[in-house]
């Protein structure tokens, strides 16, 4: 079980390494996207302040989106997924693999890279830790739901809509408590109820998602 | 992995009364399969006839419409056993663009439980004469020589197992299919058992193949 994770997560890096354009693009979009705001709404520190948190979040969300149509497409198209499938090891390892390499590519650039908006935004250091540490828990959650929108909608035309359409109402949750653990820094208070509530979450996608998705995988196969 | 006692020999594959559906349309009906160790299975039949859908069936990809296929009884859906001594070769080869031919063939033993280090990875691209271009990168073969790097998964197999080959002979030139053809004599030698199809036809004389005429198990209208 250890041999076929391993070998998928490292595959795929890999492969991510080989084509370091088309893996940056969720981040240079992420980069490009939060910087726009400030030009767009105004240099006033407060205004700024106040949106920071929701802004960073919103376009981590789209960015991890951006990525996801192509999670299983190219493995489905080129046969890989099907030798995946006939490894004798539960389709879950697959699942719980491709959500792994996901994050790695998409969600752990973003938690880094998110503190550097922070600064740009004028956050606070407090603010800015609670920023980073809901990212940290949230976007892992979104990696996860993503691959059961990407395993649903494999072999379809409009998988790329449908997708979007599949997973961002479910990221909601982490969207609001994302957001809600920088809110509450800001107004005095203590953030540890909206970890809490996002790593509960967290734990939940990851107990349901994987098998879901490796239920939408054997089911693509047939 | 291939350590239990079942794996001395190739499981005995075994399907009765087998049918296939493709979305609304049945392709096959009662459909009866025995292939039993040390034997190859030459499944025949015009194009959309189900060729491919059977071997889906027989490596337990998809489920069928009626009856069940059985590898010593088991079923093959729920035998994680008979996937240990399963080497399926779709019409897709599997071998990733960006993936040297070393690498992707690694990948492809690893995740399948099969010896995977560097010397056994080229020992098997030799045995296909693949092994001038094996830190070539996977984009840069032509049709065949995707086609061989696939089938070097072939060469690695250590016990009598099933092999299941959807047109293994596809792109191959004379040179490739006689290796091809030395690697399933070898495996028939040695126990095994192969489910292929192919439009070329077989050597019979070396391989001795049982065939199945797919046309013939069409729904009657």
């Amino acid at each position: 079980m250890r041999s076929l994770f391993l070998a998928l997560f490292l595959r795929d890096i890999r492969l991510a390494m080989r084509r370091r354009i088309e893996a940056l693009l969720p981040v240079v979009f992420f980069v490009v996207a939060v910087s726009l705001f400030p030009l767009g709404v105004g240099p006033e520190h407060d205004t700024l302040r106040l949106i920071a948190p929701g802004v960073v979040w919103v376009c981590a969300l789209l960015a991890a989106m951006l990525s996801l149509t192509s999670l299983f497409a190219q493995d489905h198209a080129d046969g890989s997924l099907e030798q995946m499938l006939l490894t004798g090891q539960s389709a879950v390892v697959v699942a719980v693999a491709k959500s792994a390499a996901h994050w790695t590519l998409t969600g752990l650039p973003l938690t880094i890279a998110a503190p550097l908006f922070g600064l740009l935004f004028d956050m606070h250091p407090a603010s800015i830790a609670a920023l980073t540490v809901s990212l940290l828990l949230g976007t892992p959650t979104l990696s996860l739901l993503g691959a059961v929108g990407a395993a649903l909608t494999l072999g379809l035309r409009s998988a790329g809509v449908l997708i979007i359409l599949l997973v961002l109402p479910l990221s909601i949750p982490a969207l609001i408590f994302g957001t809600g653990a920088v809110g509450a820094v800001e107004a005095g208070q203590s953030s540890m109820a909206h970890y809490s509530i996002l790593g509960a979450l967290l734990i939940f996608t990851a107990l349901t998602a994987p098998p879901a998705a490796a239920a939408a995988l054997r089911i693509s196969a047939e | 992995m291939s350590t239990s006692p079942a794996a001395i020999a190739a499981p005995h594959l075994h399907a009765a009364t087998l049918a296939c559906r493709r979305g609304t349309r049945l392709l096959f009906q009662d459909l009866n399969l025995n292939l039993p160790p040390g034997r190859i299975v030459w499944l025949r039949g015009h194009n959309g006839r189900g060729k491919t859908s059977l071997l889906r069936l027989a490596a337990g990809l998809s489920t069928p419409e009626h009856g069940e296929v059985t590898a010593d009884g088991e079923p093959v859906r729920r035998s994680s056993d008979f996937r240990d001594r399963l080497v399926f070769i779709g019409h897709a080869n599997a071998l990733k663009d960006d993936l040297t031919v070393t690498e992707a063939l690694q990948f492809l033993l690893r995740i399948h439980g099969r010896p995977s280090d560097a010397a056994t990875a080229h020992a098997a691209l030799a045995r296909l004469e693949m092994g001038s271009r094996r830190n070539a990168f996977v984009r840069t073969l032509s049709q065949g020589q995707r086609r061989r790097v696939a089938l070097a998964r072939l060469a690695v197999e250590p016990g009598p197992s099933l092999w299941v080959l959807d047109e293994p002979f596809d792109a191959l030139d004379v040179d490739g299919i006689t290796r091809l053809n030395d690697l399933l004599e070898g495996h028939v030698a040695r126990g095994g058992s192969v489910l292929l199809t192919s439009h070329l036809p077989l050597d019979s004389a070396r391989l001795a193949p049982l065939e199945i005429d797919l046309d013939a198990y069409a729904p009657r209208r």
